[in-house]
């Protein structure tokens, strides 16, 4: 599998590409910083036993949608050719501290939703081109439900939710495959210092689930599973009852 | 979400201090300003914990990648947080092990350079510290600094063993060396006595590049120090299953036993039946290299078997050389004052490493597990009296109750590791909760000027 990932260099992104690099899949990386990208890149040949130099990468930064396409066509160009897209990238912050932070404001819905989108946009056309593929990209649960602690990255991640389902709907009659993954509370660098919920999941975990789900086309993943039925009860809870909870 | 009371940290022994771990992937960033570095808590005591006044230390663990990997030499070059256990699930497939393991593999190479770690084959190949050809270092005034036995040889002598203490770890290069199979072929046999231990294990050291011993804490008399050697070397191609050896599925110890659970008695009954398990004749068998290198990895949270206080582990290593029979006195020592050990471990240390606060020097090399009660101040005190009469030394990693007198006594390199200490963090800015009790460390005391040093202190590590 030819692989291009945004995001491998941290968290759920970098245990799911350590897995993809293990079982020999060839991966080129795309983030914001060259010199993480250079670092992860060699982990993951040094994992997967390929050679070094065999993981390219390219600067692509989701703030920034000129970055996109020559990130992609980077791609294309060492991989001859693109089987998977994969997006676990994306910002996080506490509401409080959205609220006080305009620019951090900005900047999470800029790149968790409409930079996120156009990156997918300009993923789909190249992937279709191919012969198809799957895109796999990185929702939250977060985006299941308006919530207190997570108005603005709820928001944010709602609309990303709901553009990958429409995605999926008209296109993979054609042969684009679209996953959405919706992680619950996991243990990640993102959420250290956040005290962990029940059912909170392990990186390994949720990326073995998901390369799963990118095999076999599966279109939704909650992750771990559990959140699937918490999320069921949260979605079913009436707004009188939402409106009273901290949750 | 709830929030939790105070957070707190412990080492494996199970003893909590109050503390918060600051994880992230970016070790260069949360190693900023901060104490002191931890990585899988495996140390038993007090020595990957804050210093009393500091709230939050970083954690390397995420921060684990390999760096750099030549697959004909073996030479890698990883950042601290990569655990044993990954390595080696990596890289045992294609042939290599590292030069030296010590007896767990949920250890980051980080701490495996903290602690100079130590493994069964001491005699031939001394401590991990030995085979580290470099490291890359934030001292405590935050520079970074590649050191090496060639590049500041002082910094990097002094920080294999030095507990963290000289700066944070941040990268680790090594050479893993070529095992002729994946599989160990091993060697057990009884040993009746203590005394035929300490023969055994140097006859066995001429022929074998692994040896360990486990004793029977409990059998006094003449049976005092009995138990089992085990030998072992890689197996060769030819002498190896074709399959590989799969990663072992662990078992749990899912809730913390009660006190009763460690009885005397209990004890005695599993003691005497593991003794039965080896013949006395010369047994030779294929084993598992993590049933081999480690044993007790196969039960996750085992540290949960000694109850809700905890408990502690004592290694010491003791001269052979000038006066024969310490090991026998140290046995009589802890049976006469009731020093019940579940888990007891002898092995022969050779040459000493060239770290400064490295624990192995020749001699027997004891460790015993000690379920925290209100007389193990007094038994370690008369543990390290023994120890210190013997010209012995005991092992930080483990400890958590040495005094500060006993340790100075059994320590005549400390001044060359203080000496380093105030070259390379004259504040003492760089401490641990063990460092605070042993060395009498407060964090940022000298010349800060600083009402509350601590705070400033961690304040720093979020930028």
């Amino acid at each position: 599998m030819r692989v291009a990932f945004l995001g491998a260099t941290k968290g759920m992104g970098r245990a799911l590409a350590r897995r993809m690099a293990e079982r020999g899949d060839r991966l080129f990386l795309l983030g914001r910083s060259p010199e993480e990208l250079e670092r992860s890149a060699r982990d993951l040949e040094a994992r997967g036993g390929a050679e070094a130099g065999s993981v390219g990468t390219a600067p692509c930064d989701l703030l920034a949608p000129e970055s996109f396409a020559p990130a992609l066509a980077a791609a294309e160009g060492q991989l001859g050719g693109l089987d998977t897209v994969v997006v676990t990238a994306g910002l996080f912050a506490s509401q409080e501290a959205l609220e006080e932070d305009t620019q951090r404001r900005a900047d999470l819905l800029m790149a968790n939703f409409t930079g996120t989108v156009l990156f997918c946009e300009e993923a789909r056309p190249r992937l279709l081109a191919d012969g198809g593929g799957t895109l796999c990209v990185f929702s939250s649960v977060a985006g299941e439900r308006g919530r207190k602690p997570v108005v603005l990255y709820g928001a944010s991640k709602a609309g990303l939710s709901a553009y990958l389902e429409g995605l999926d709907h008209k296109f993979r009659a054609a042969g684009l495959v679209t996953v959405c993954v919706k992680p619950g509370f996991v243990k990640t660098g993102m959420t250290a210092g956040l005290d962990p919920p029940p059912f909170a999941g392990e990186p390994e975990g949720v990326a073995t689930q998901v390369l799963k789900a990118i095999d076999t086309g599966r279109p939704v993943v909650y992750a771990p599973p559990m959140w699937r039925w918490v999320m069921l009860v949260i979605r079913g809870l009436p707004r009188a009852v939402m409106r009273r909870i901290g949750f | 979400m709830k929030r939790s009371k105070t957070p707190r940290l412990a080492g494996w022994g199970r003893l909590p201090r109050p503390g918060r771990a600051v994880l992230s992937e970016d070790l260069r960033r949360i190693t900023e300003g901060a104490a002191l570095t931890r990585g899988l808590g495996r140390s038993y005591g007090d020595s990957a914990l804050p210093p009393p006044g500091v709230e939050e230390i970083p954690v390397s663990v995420l921060a684990d990648r390999i760096l750099a990997f030549d697959p004909e030499s073996g030479w890698l070059r990883a950042e601290a947080g990569l655990s044993l256990q990954t390595l080696n699930r990596l890289m045992l497939p294609r042939g290599f092990w590292p030069p030296v393991v010590p007896g767990t593999h949920f250890v980051t190479l980080g701490g495996m350079v903290a602690s100079d770690v130590h493994g069964k084959n001491h005699h031939v190949d001394g401590t991990f510290g030995r085979h580290v050809q470099a490291l890359l270092m934030r001292l405590a005034d935050d520079r970074l600094v590649e050191c090496s036995p060639r590049v500041q040889p002082d910094l990097f002598h002094a920080t294999l063993g030095g507990m963290g203490l000289t700066g944070h770890i941040l990268e680790v290069e090594f050479t893993l060396r070529r095992v002729p199979s994946p599989w160990i072929l091993g060697q057990t046999e009884r040993v009746a006595d203590i005394d035929e231990f300490v023969v055994k294990l140097r006859q066995a050291a001429s022929e074998w590049p692994y040896t360990v011993g486990w004793i029977d804490c409990l059998s006094t008399g003449k049976r005092l120090g009995r138990g089992a050697l085990i030998c072992g070397r890689w197996a060769t191609a030819q002498e190896a299953p074709s399959r590989f050896p799969k990663p072992k599925r662990p078992l749990s110890v899912p809730f913390v036993f009660p006190r009763w659970a460690l009885s005397r008695p209990a004890v005695r009954a599993f003691n005497e039946l593991y003794f039965r398990r080896y013949s006395r004749r010369k047994r030779r068998a294929i084993v598992h290299p993590e049933s081999f290198f480690h044993p007790l990895d196969a039960i996750h949270h085992w540290n949960r078997i000694y109850g809700p206080r905890g408990f502690t582990q004592y290694q010491c290593v003791l001269p052979e050389g000038e006066r024969p029979g310490a090991a026998r006195r140290f046995l009589n020592e802890l049976t006469r004052i009731g020093g019940a050990s579940f888990l007891c471990v002898i092995k022969d240390c050779w040459a000493e490493g060239t770290g400064l606060l490295s624990f192995p020097r020749p001699g027997i090399s004891i460790a015993v597990d000690l379920p925290v009660t209100d007389g193990t101040q007094r038994l370690v005190d008369a543990l390290n009296d023994l120890v210190l009469s013997e010209g012995g030394r005991i092992y930080l990693t483990k400890d958590a109750f040495t005094r500060p007198e006993h340790f100075k006594a059994m320590e005549p390199r400390l001044a060359a590791f203080e000496a380093a200490r105030d070259r390379w963090d004259p504040e003492r800015r760089l401490a641990s909760a063990q460092s605070a009790r042993i060395f009498g460390d407060v964090v940022g005391k000298a010349g800060r000027g600083e009402t509350e040093p601590a705070k400033s202190n961690t304040k720093e590590t979020v930028q």
